[in-house]
């Protein structure tokens, strides 16, 4: 881990919230066996082949958003896509919520149209800005079928993927929030299941605490965390916050991904959460970007890479 | 055509004695929302006020009854530069927040 936490720029303290880049790329997932670890995009170890399983993550695509930040986000989602299609071994790809800005049809529509040219099977958890009419009934007929509130499981090359949706049941005053019911569905899809069967968890609000001022966190992630801590191996995916954060704590690994559309700033930073504003000209594809994750067999880690637009 | 709108006349003199001091001067109190809060935290006005919030962020917000669940009310998504408007035609003290960012809240006193 210290060596992936230093090629990303991190203190070294694996448990520490250091391990911050801004908005918007893609992170290389690989899965492995064990401790999760990661590795940026052109790094030896992201290059490494041998993978049993490799696949993308975008992320807060917010299409409908057009100020002075960004006033084309199909345009980079665009871009974004481009870059998934360049890796070749990718077999599928997720995308962790706020895919509209605004739950407007045409937005659903228009983002549908451009992630389709990836040409992958694309598994979607809604974000706060996905659900913004008709208590998200667009949203769901379109991105969960066969789940009409949001959440789901299903197993690709070993893996058993679990999309959660915490954005459905916020409450006054809170943070992202699971709901009783989910709980109880997650409780029931993991029983029977071997600890050793690698677990990747998305859902777009962080599941860790990043920053609650801002409601970056999910109240009833622990909940949600000691129903996943038998397994061996488990990841975490998230969004939102549009900047990469990494924490491990045991067996679990925590990930956040940029955005597609644009940056926020850094927990606490006296701006206050929302679009960046004073991003340099010519600078914002350099904080937008796309995940890959592998899983290496044999290996005791997934690796994560996240690589930017530009 | 003439005695039609005489008789019009004569209605509307007729009718304005009785509802102006019926319903008192609408009041109005305008508000934003900015930096992800809603600026006036706590807003006190007379029981017929009509309050009205005005998104100055570049994300959206909504005004949402604090009563829930399932709220009372729910303003649409406030893009930049929309607003809605709510009549608080009796006493009392009204929670709301804003479904998307539920740690913003806010409360109106109605006196």
């Amino acid at each position: 881990m210290d060596h992936h936490d230093d090629e990303i720029g991190c203190g070294g303290r694996r448990d520490a919230l250091k391990c911050m880049l801004w908005a918007g790329t893609g992170v290389l997932w690989t899965v492995a066996g064990g401790v999760p670890r990661g590795a940026l995009l052109g790094s030896a170890e992201a290059a490494e082949t041998g993978h049993a399983l490799r696949f993308m993550q975008i992320s807060d695509s917010h299409i409908g958003f057009a100020k002075p930040t960004n006033m084309d986000t199909p345009g980079t989602l665009a871009a974004a896509i481009e870059r998934v299609k360049a890796d070749t071994e990718a077999t599928m790809m997720i995308h962790t919520g706020d895919i509209t800005h605004l739950s407007r049809a045409d937005q659903f529509d228009t983002a549908d149209q451009i992630i389709r040219g990836a040409a992958l099977t694309t598994h979607y958890v809604p974000g706060e800005h996905d659900l913004l009419e008709d208590n998200g009934s667009a949203f769901y007929q379109r991105f969960t079928p066969g789940a009409a509130k949001g959440w789901y499981s299903f197993d690709q090359q070993g893996v058993h993927f679990v999309a959660l949706n915490n954005v459905h049941d916020q409450k006054p005053g809170g943070m992202g929030s699971l709901g009783a019911e989910q709980l109880a569905w997650l409780k029931n899809d993991l029983t029977g299941r071997s600890s050793s069967q690698p677990i990747v968890v998305f859902a777009h609000v962080p599941l860790w605490t990043v920053y609650a001022e801002w409601g970056w966190g999910t109240d009833d992630s622990e909940q949600a965390l000691a129903l996943l801590k038998r397994f061996a191996s488990l990841t975490v995916l998230n969004g939102h916050i549009h900047q990469v954060m990494q924490k491990v704590e045991g067996s679990v690994a925590f990930h956040t991904a940029l955005s597609t559309a644009f940056p926020q700033p850094a927990p606490g930073d006296p701006a206050g959460p929302g679009p960046v504003k004073n991003v340099p000209p010519g600078k914002l594809r350099s904080l937008l970007g796309v995940t890959h994750v592998r899983q290496v067999r044999g290996k005791h880690a997934l690796a994560i890479a996240d690589q930017v637009l530009a | 055509m003439i005695g039609r709108v005489a008789r019009a006349l004569l209605a509307a003199a007729v009718l304005l004695p009785h509802h102006l001091p019926a319903a008192p001067a609408a009041s109005q109190t305008a508000t934003t929302i900015a930096n992800f809060a809603f600026k006036d935290p706590v807003i006190t006005v007379t029981a017929g006020t009509t309050v009205t919030w005005t998104n100055r962020d570049d994300i959206p917000h909504t005004v949402t009854a604090d009563d829930g669940p399932p709220p009372s009310y729910r303003s649409h998504p406030l893009d930049t530069g929309d607003s809605f408007a709510r009549l608080y035609d009796k006493p009392g003290t009204y929670k709301y927040y804003c479904s998307l960012h539920p740690k913003m809240r806010g409360t109106v006193i109605v006196k």
